[in-house]
Formats: structure tokens, C-alpha cells, sequence
């Protein structure tokens, strides 16, 4: 009896708390910035796209919810000739961002993407695709990696010694 | 006596009665949402006001359902009889001096026989459904309803005792000096408790709960039908603040401000302190709500009524 009593008081006293609802449209929640929401595809900082097109993302995808096709353009350096995400189907696991070898991929903390139409949730590359570079600022993945690539011959790259060249090897 | 202008006070009780029923779903949810550190419904209109006008909207155009099975005339006439009831009860409320539609000498007796009625359209309603829970339901409301109005009339007599009438009005100018909430504490706890489970109010809410038995009485029902409960339940709490104000709280009697008023702002803070308790308390366990009425609120009820009857009597 006394406790109920007690209690009675206790949620009483609520009434003199601040309140935890955040008002949403008015009021926008604090995102995390590694929240993971709404995907882009990002750039490097030439302002070429960082997707080389290498399929991890669509075969990790646990609900096949990404669909691309690799290209290359005349330089040798490969791109996805369509870069496909089908929003109504994706579950935001992250798991696609995981797996990029070249931080192309990256889920930011917009969340307010609803649409009317059903359709209107399958992004295209163009929607996907940002002009920054999201979350890793300075990479460049063409000038870090070995490949060789139009204008770039293997060895040039950034931190890498010109390749040995096996014929002078000899002891 | 009546009061000079029936008609007036007739459509007046009836509509107030009835807006209060209706603005305190939107009290409830508000109420509620502030003790659980929340807004509640606050989108439609000024401060959620208009959400009893969507809600109205919304029940009206729902499809009125008579499962096939149910028992139709009494399933139709289940929900009238709550409504019925507890609006008639209203009749012999007073109000304020002048306003009352019927100021019966026996005005008591016929406010705990109308509460008595309204235990008829649980039972009748869950009976109807032909629905296990349904029936539970309303097993459970007979017996709940029963048990706790034996100790509701019992602990009204002491004021009746101390008051010497039946007669509504007369209680209130007996408490012209003293709020019979004093001399009468205990009835006055007593009368609250069983008022709630009267109301089928949480912690008392059993005939109805939506954990065990998926609404109980109520589960076939939809529609205005279902309103009419919802409805009843909300006057039927209107009603018990409004006795326990006329009984122990004295009434319209207040100062400065005028009667109806204090009377309003009394029954407010009932209706407030009902919404309090259901956002707090659990609900019982069937024989606990048994063993505490009959074991408990009972045997206090009588030793209330032995003791004021003892003083009483000395005193005279």
C-alpha cells in the first residue's frame, strides 16, 4: 500500500522533468557522423570518381539491393558504366562500405529520404555520386595503387619505387 | 424541488457532461505523455486540441461490425445501457445551487442503483460476443463490480449518517463549515478506491485488460459502438469525481470564485488524479483485487460506519 503510494508520488514528480521527445520536423536529432544512412558515391580529389568498379559492394550486399556495370574509359582506368541502389530494398547494414577497397562507397547521416513513389527509392549514379570526398579527405586511390593507368606508368605512383626489373637481377 | 429552468439545466449537463467525456481522451493522452516525460498528441490543432475531432471522425466512418456469431440484439443494446445509466445518473448531481435536473430526496440510492445497472451492459456485452475473453471479461466485471459496490455504499453511509439525508443538495449545504473529507477520511479513501474499480479504471481495469484478454467485454466491438464504451468509461470517471466532490469535497461551496466553477476545477482535479493513478499503478491480479476488496476495503467500510455511527450517536 505504501509503496504504491510512493510510486504514485514518484510519477507525479515526473511532471517537473524535461521532456525527451525531440519535436522531429521542427527540431532535427543529432546524427553521429558515422551514422549509417543514405549511401554516396564519392569523389577523389580530382574530382574523378573513386568507384573502380570492382563488384564487392554488390556481392556483399546481403539483400542485392546494389547493381552495377564496370566500364573503362580510354585511359585503362575502370568506372561503372551504371551504379544502381535500390532504396526500398537496402537495410543500411554499412556492409558495402566495409568492403570498398577505395572508399568510393560511404553511408552518411541523412536519414530523410521518404518518397511518395516506390520507384522514386532506386538512386542512379548521378544521384549517388557526390562532387566531395565524404569522409576521407585526400585519398586518392589511382595515385596510391600500382595499376597502371593513361598517364601513370607502374612505379609512379605516390610512396613506390620504380618496378625491379628482373633481367639485372642476376647474381 | 427542481431547478427553475429543466430544459436549460437538462441540455446543459448533457452537453457539458458529454464535451467532458469527449475533451478527456485528449486529457488523458496529454496527461499521460507528461508523466512518462513525452508530448503526447500535439499535432492537431493548438496543442493537440482537434485530436478529440479525429478521433470522433475516425470512430464514426469505421465499419460497424456485428460478428455473426454474437447474440444481435443484446449486442446492440449492451453499449446503450452504459451510456444510459451513468447519463442518468447525472440527473441528480448537483451542480451548483439552481442547477440540477431532478433533486430526488433519495438522490444517493438512486446514483448507487444506477451504478449497479451499469454492471448489466458489461456482463451483457461480453455474454453477447460469444467470445471466450469477451465473457471473461465480463465475468470478471460481475464479479469485480459486485464486490466492490457493497463497501462503495457502505462507506457513503457514513456521510449519510453525519449528513442526515439522502438528498444530494442537502449534503452539500451540510458541509456549509466543515468538507465532510475530514471527519470522513476514511470513507473517503474507501469511496475513491471503489469508484475507480466502479469506472473499470487502472489499477481496477480487469474486465477489460488488454494484456490477458485482449480487451475483454469490449473485443468484438468497433465502431460507435465501441465509442459508446469508450465513452462511458470516460463519463462513468466524470461521474465519480463528480460524487466524490459533492459528497466529500463540499461541493460547488468555495470562495471568491463562482460555484460552478469550484465545482468544475474540483472534479478536474479527480478526473487529473484518476489519469495519475493509471499512469502509475499496475493492474492487479484477479484474486488480489478479490482478496483486497473483501478482506481489506470490507471489513473498514463496516468499522467506518460503526465508529461514525457511535459518534453519531453520543453526540445526539
Amino acid at each position: 500500500m505504501l509503496s504504491a503510494i510512493r510510486s504514485i508520488w514518484y510519477v507525479f514528480l515526473h511532471m517537473f522533468r524535461r521532456r525527451i521527445t525531440i519535436q522531429y520536423p521542427e527540431q532535427k536529432p543529432y546524427m553521429p557522423p558515422r551514422s549509417r544512412h543514405r549511401i554516396i558515391l564519392s569523389r577523389d580529389p580530382d574530382g574523378g570518381e573513386r568507384c573502380v568498379a570492382c563488384y564487392l559492394c554488390a556481392v556483399v550486399c546481403p539483400v542485392d539491393c546494389i547493381a552495377l556495370q564496370a566500364t573503362e574509359d580510354e585511359t585503362g582506368r575502370r568506372y561503372p558504366e551504371f551504379f544502381r541502389i535500390n532504396f526500398s530494398r537496402c537495410i543500411f547494414c554499412g556492409l558495402c562500405e566495409d568492403a570498398c577497397p577505395t572508399y568510393a562507397i560511404q553511408l552518411t547521416p541523412d536519414f530523410e529520404m521518404a518518397e511518395y513513389q516506390r520507384q522514386n527509392l532506386v538512386y542512379e549514379k548521378e544521384d549517388l555520386l557526390i562532387s566531395g570526398e565524404g569522409k576521407y579527405p585526400g585519398y586518392n586511390f589511382w595515385r596510391v595503387s600500382g595499376a597502371k593507368i593513361g598517364g601513370k606508368d607502374k612505379g609512379e605512383a605516390e610512396r613506390e619505387a620504380p618496378p625491379t626489373d628482373v633481367h639485372k637481377l642476376l647474381p | 424541488m427542481t431547478s427553475p429552468y429543466p430544459f436549460a439545466s437538462i441540455f446543459g449537463i448533457l452537453i457539458v457532461a458529454l464535451t467532458i467525456a469527449a475533451f478527456l481522451i485528449w486529457v488523458e493522452r496529454r496527461l499521460l505523455a507528461l508523466w512518462q516525460d513525452r508530448y503526447g498528441p500535439n499535432r492537431t490543432g493548438p496543442f493537440g486540441l482537434l485530436q478529440v475531432l479525429a478521433d470522433m471522425i475516425k470512430i464514426f466512418t469505421k465499419e460497424d461490425w456485428i460478428p455473426p456469431f454474437a447474440d444481435k440484439v443484446v449486442f446492440v443494446i449492451a453499449p446503450a445501457v452504459i451510456m444510459v445509466t451513468v447519463l442518468l445518473s447525472f440527473a441528480v448531481l448537483p451542480i451548483a445551487p439552481g442547477i440540477i435536473v431532478s433533486d430526488l430526496n433519495i438522490a444517493l440510492l438512486f446514483f448507487l442503483g444506477m451504478s449497479s445497472l451499469g454492471v448489466y451492459s458489461i456482463i451483457l456485452a461480453g455474454w453477447s460476443s460469444s467470445n471466450k475473453y469477451s465473457l471473461l471479461g465480463g465475468l470478471r466485471a460481475a464479479a469485480q463490480m459486485m464486490s466492490y459496490e457493497v463497501f462503495m455504499g457502505l462507506s457513503l453511509m457514513g456521510v449519510v449518517l453525519l449528513a442526515g439525508t439522502f438528498n444530494l443538495t442537502a449534503i452539500v449545504k451540510a458541509q456549509q463549515h466543515l468538507w465532510y473529507v475530514v471527519p470522513q477520511f476514511l470513507g473517503f479513501v474507501l469511496f475513491m478506491i471503489a469508484g475507480v474499480a466502479e469506472a473499470r479504471r487502472l489499477p481496477f481495469d480487469l474486465p477489460e485488460a488488454e494484456a490477458e484478454l485482449i480487451a475483454g467485454f469490449h473485443s468484438e466491438y468497433s465502431g460507435m459502438k465501441f465509442g459508446m464504451f469508450f465513452v462511458g468509461e470516460y463519463l462513468g470517471i466524470t461521474l465519480i469525481s463528480s460524487m466524490i466532490t459533492v459528497l466529500f469535497l463540499g461541493g460547488w461551496m468555495g470562495p471568491v470564485l463562482p460555484p460552478i466553477l469550484w465545482f468544475l476545477i474540483k472534479v478536474f482535479a479527480f478526473l487529473c488524479f484518476f489519469i495519475l493513478l493509471r499512469a502509475s499503478l499496475p493492474r492487479l491480479r484477479f484474486d488480489q483485487l478479490m482478496s483486497f476488496g473483501w478482506k481489506i476495503m470490507f471489513p473498514l467500510a463496516l468499522a467506518n460506519l460503526l465508529v461514525t455511527g457511535a459518534i453519531v450517536a453520543t453526540g445526539r
